[in-house]
């Protein structure tokens, strides 16, 4: 086997002095925020260009959000958080349709299992209903019971908030990305940005690959963007505290034991452990919040796995003995503070969003709009795109008819997920391909399932030889 | 294939084309009953010694001694012979009430009905996932299933010096996989005391200048892109780190019971497997179950192949009306 990676970018080889790019707009960063922020500008007319240091879109801390599309009940009041996250919920269930996105409707419930708890509720309960999110409801026990049968009896109350939905995590951002692509963008993946100058009119930003001149640098660049500032301005107005979150994926026979995404009564701190069924057809459990130095070691650990799972069963007892699927975690971009840190320097035509956490797939489309007004603000303008391309993802949702549905698939690679060989081979094609194992499992769901790639590892290395940097097949297995 | 399938009532259906299945088939054709389908999800029938490339399998069925892969094609073309109908890349996604199941084929997706089925899906090892296992989750890491196809089916390796957890059975067939391959483990670990089959173990670590490692657990895995090496911690809970470039989880097999799961049919909590009454029987009469998925711990293919007869016995009598 060749350990060769074949060109599967659309970009350009070249040396770091090479122009890859001259545009309007340059974004730094290919997580949900990045792949959102370009979509708009590219709608909004702008010529666009994201630069990704990774082989692949999410590799950073969108890989691990928890995939549920908030309705802001629980943001600051008046906050830029609450305010995206209320526009971005809003544009989801405008758009999502018409991209192939999937929306699961599960509602989720905010119980509260100690007198403590449920005593905050009605806090809570106040806070959400001035934050605008009207049809928030206390539940009683029998209520609970109705919607969720299988819900430990110590449960005492709950807010029963509809529109918290379940999405797809990675499909989502991939089609925001495919989107700005589809109407013009370009996308520049193994770039990392290693700084840039202002030269009064223009930025020219020094990649791994080569140079970027954009009239305007928005840096979305997640758990790296007080690096990227520093690299830039030799300061950051703020500074990234890893938070790790791991989680617990059990085995779809568990998804049927559970309708709503279940909440905890939320802390100052964190949204803390939740218990919610998976676009894929999962249950899940998670996250923990782990502060960290490292902002890439996304290890687990036994421990916390365990208790992870005990927490789960004492919510739901029927949990028991249901068989874990995966493990992993997740690394949140919290800072100094709670709030969202959006840094506008219009001397200098830089915007940074940092500090965007778990509430960012959200808030991805309102944030979106935000950088929009900002740009205009410093003078920007641009004229939208009228009939713009609106490009369509594959569907990986259980609940929803997959590519196995669809007769000609030749082959069903991956037997726990139903991922056909027409799925992988798209997504290893196509205007942005898989970049990498990870980014090809995100795309499809290969290996990601019980078996966790018992079965399907070997045809996967064959289907996949040459294609990653890192592969998974790394050498003839000689007699 | 699709009409075929589709356009009769069958008498046996058998999900799964391993020792056990194909046992069940060319037993009950044998006895007189010509209605029935295999139906598997892989390009060919003979199940998981498609890929184990070595000696012995056979001896029970064929009083010789096969290799996996020669076995597996031997027992298919077993089947061939006696003109049994083996669908393959036939997924079966549901079992539903009384013997009708959905099936997914590239053609498209189809239902068949057959009066009596027999769920004969295996048994895979348990992943690094559900062990808790600490750690990254770099390249490298796989079960001695993914190793062995990888090597049989598609002559590549997942690495050149991994780390093998286990003693069991599989462990001793994984040792031989990696030399075959030219795979040079570092250490093999054991968490017991001593290794679950001792003596093929002692003497397949020795041959290939393994070094088995009693009362030795893996404590975390370690790697960003792939496995760079694993924290082990010894009885007394003194730690050391082994560089490896992966790691081998072999063993602790849990029955591919998925459909299952999924389905009408109780399955036992504790070991994941369908309950099954004195014929063999699971909760909706009209399903049966043979073969590793009802074997606890697992089984060698000579003992599917003849569970998998037993099975046929008892369905054959049902079809009959005299089991009762």
């Amino acid at each position: 086997m060749t350990t060769q990676k074949q060109n599967t970018t659309n970009t350009q080889q070249g040396s770091s002095n090479t122009l890859l790019a001259d545009v309007d707009i340059a974004v730094v960063g290919g997580g949900v925020v990045g792949c959102g922020v370009v979509r708009r500008l590219a709608l909004a007319g702008a010529s666009t260009v994201l630069i990704e240091k990774a082989a692949d879109i999410l590799d950073g801390a969108s890989k691990g959000n928890s995939a549920i599309l908030h309705t802001g009940f629980d943001a600051p009041p008046g906050s830029l958080e609450w305010e995206c996250v209320q526009k971005g919920h809003a544009e989801y269930l405008e758009i999502h349709e018409s991209m192939n996105l999937p929306l699961l409707k599960t509602g989720a419930l905010v119980a509260a299992w100690s007198t403590d708890e449920e005593e905050r509720l009605h806090g809570v309960l106040k806070k959400g209903l001035n934050n605008g999110v009207e049809d928030l409801c206390l539940l009683s026990q029998a209520e609970i019971k109705s919607r969720e049968p299988h819900l430990a009896d110590g449960v005492r109350a709950a807010i029963h908030v509809p529109r918290e939905y379940v999405i797809d995590p990675w499909s989502t951002p991939l089609a925001y990305l495919l989107q700005a692509v589809d109407n013009g963008g370009r996308a520049l993946f193994n770039a990392e940005v290693t700084g840039g100058e202002y030269d009064g009119s223009h930025w020219l930003l020094k990649t791994a690959k080569g140079k970027v001149r954009a009239r305007y640098v928005i840096n979305c660049a997640g758990l790296y963007g007080d690096t990227l500032d520093q690299a830039v301005f030799g300061e950051s107005e703020f500074t990234i505290m890893p938070r790790k979150g791991q989680f617990v994926v059990f085995d779809m026979a568990a998804s049927k034991l559970v309708n709503s995404v279940i909440l905890p009564v939320p802390s100052e701190r964190t949204k803390g452990i939740v218990l919610f069924p998976t676009i894929f057809g999962n249950m899940m459990v998670g996250p923990t919040a782990e502060e960290q130095d490292s902002r890439d070691d996304a290890s687990v650990d036994k421990e916390t796995l365990e208790m992870l799972a005990s927490k789960a069963v004492n919510m739901l007892p029927a949990l028991a003995g249901m068989p874990v699927t995966a493990t992993y975690a997740g690394i949140r971009t919290a800072t100094e503070r709670k709030e969202y840190r959006i840094i506008t320097d219009s001397e200098r035509n830089w915007i940074t969003l940092g500090g965007i956490r778990s509430t960012g797939l959200t808030s991805a489309l309102g944030l979106a709009h935000h950088v929009l007004d900002l740009l205009n603000e410093m003078g920007a303008d641009f004229t939208a795109i009228t009939n713009p391309v609106v490009p369509q993802v594959p569907n990986l949702a259980e609940h929803l008819p997959r590519d196995c549905h669809k007769p000609g698939f030749e082959e069903i690679v991956c037997h726990c997920e139903m991922v056909t060989k027409r799925e992988i081979d798209a997504a290893l094609g196509g205007k942005i391909p898989a970049g990498s194992i990870s980014g090809l499992k995100r795309r499809t769901r290969v290996t990601m399932g019980r078996c966790q790639g018992f079965y399907c590892s070997a045809r996967l290395a064959e289907l996949t030889e040459g294609k990653f940097e890192t592969p998974l097949g790394i050498g003839d297995a000689h007699e | 294939m699709n009409d075929k399938l589709r356009s009769e009532t069958w008498d046996v259906a058998i999900i799964g084309g391993g020792p056990a299945g194909l046992s069940a088939a060319i037993t009950l054709k044998k006895a007189g009953i010509n209605n029935i389908v295999v139906l598997d999800r892989e390009n060919e029938a003979g199940g998981v010694p498609r890929h184990c490339g070595h000696p012995p399998f056979g001896i029970r069925e064929f009083g010789r001694i096969l290799t996996g892969p020669a076995y597996a094609k031997r027992i298919a073309e077993t089947a061939r012979q006696l003109n049994i109908e083996i669908a393959l890349q036939s997924s079966v996604t549901s079992l539903k009430p009384e013997g009708k199941l959905s099936i997914l084929r590239p053609e498209g997706e189809i239902e068949l009905q057959a009066k009596r089925v027999l769920i004969a899906t295996g048994t895979r090892e348990t992943p690094r996932s559900a062990r808790f296992v600490s750690g990254g989750r770099p390249l490298g890491i796989c079960n001695t299933g993914a190793l062995q196809a990888m090597v049989y089916l598609k002559n590549t390796i997942p690495f050149k010096r991994p780390v093998v957890i286990g003693t069991e059975i599989v462990s001793f067939s994984a040792l031989f996989t990696c030399k075959r391959a030219g795979i040079k483990p570092v250490a093999l670990l054991e968490e017991e005391s001593k290794a679950s089959v001792f003596w093929p173990i002692q003497y397949s670590a020795g041959i290939l200048g393994v070094s088995l490692y009693r009362q030795t657990g893996i404590v975390e895995i370690l790697g960003k892109e792939r496995v760079t090496g694993v924290r082990v911690s010894d009885g007394n809970g003194q730690e050391r780190l082994i560089e490896c470039d992966g790691v081998l989880f072999t063993g602790k097999f849990v029955p591919e019971a998925g459909l299952v799961h999924m389905s009408h049919l109780k399955s036992d909590p504790a070991t994941g497997a369908p309950i099954l009454d004195q014929y063999g029987r699971c909760s909706d009469k009209a399903y049966y179950a043979a073969g590793n998925i009802i074997k606890n711990p697992v089984k060698v293919a000579g003992t599917c192949w003849q569970n998998g007869k037993i099975a046929a016995t008892k369905i054959e009598k049902d079809l009959a009306g005299q089991l009762d």
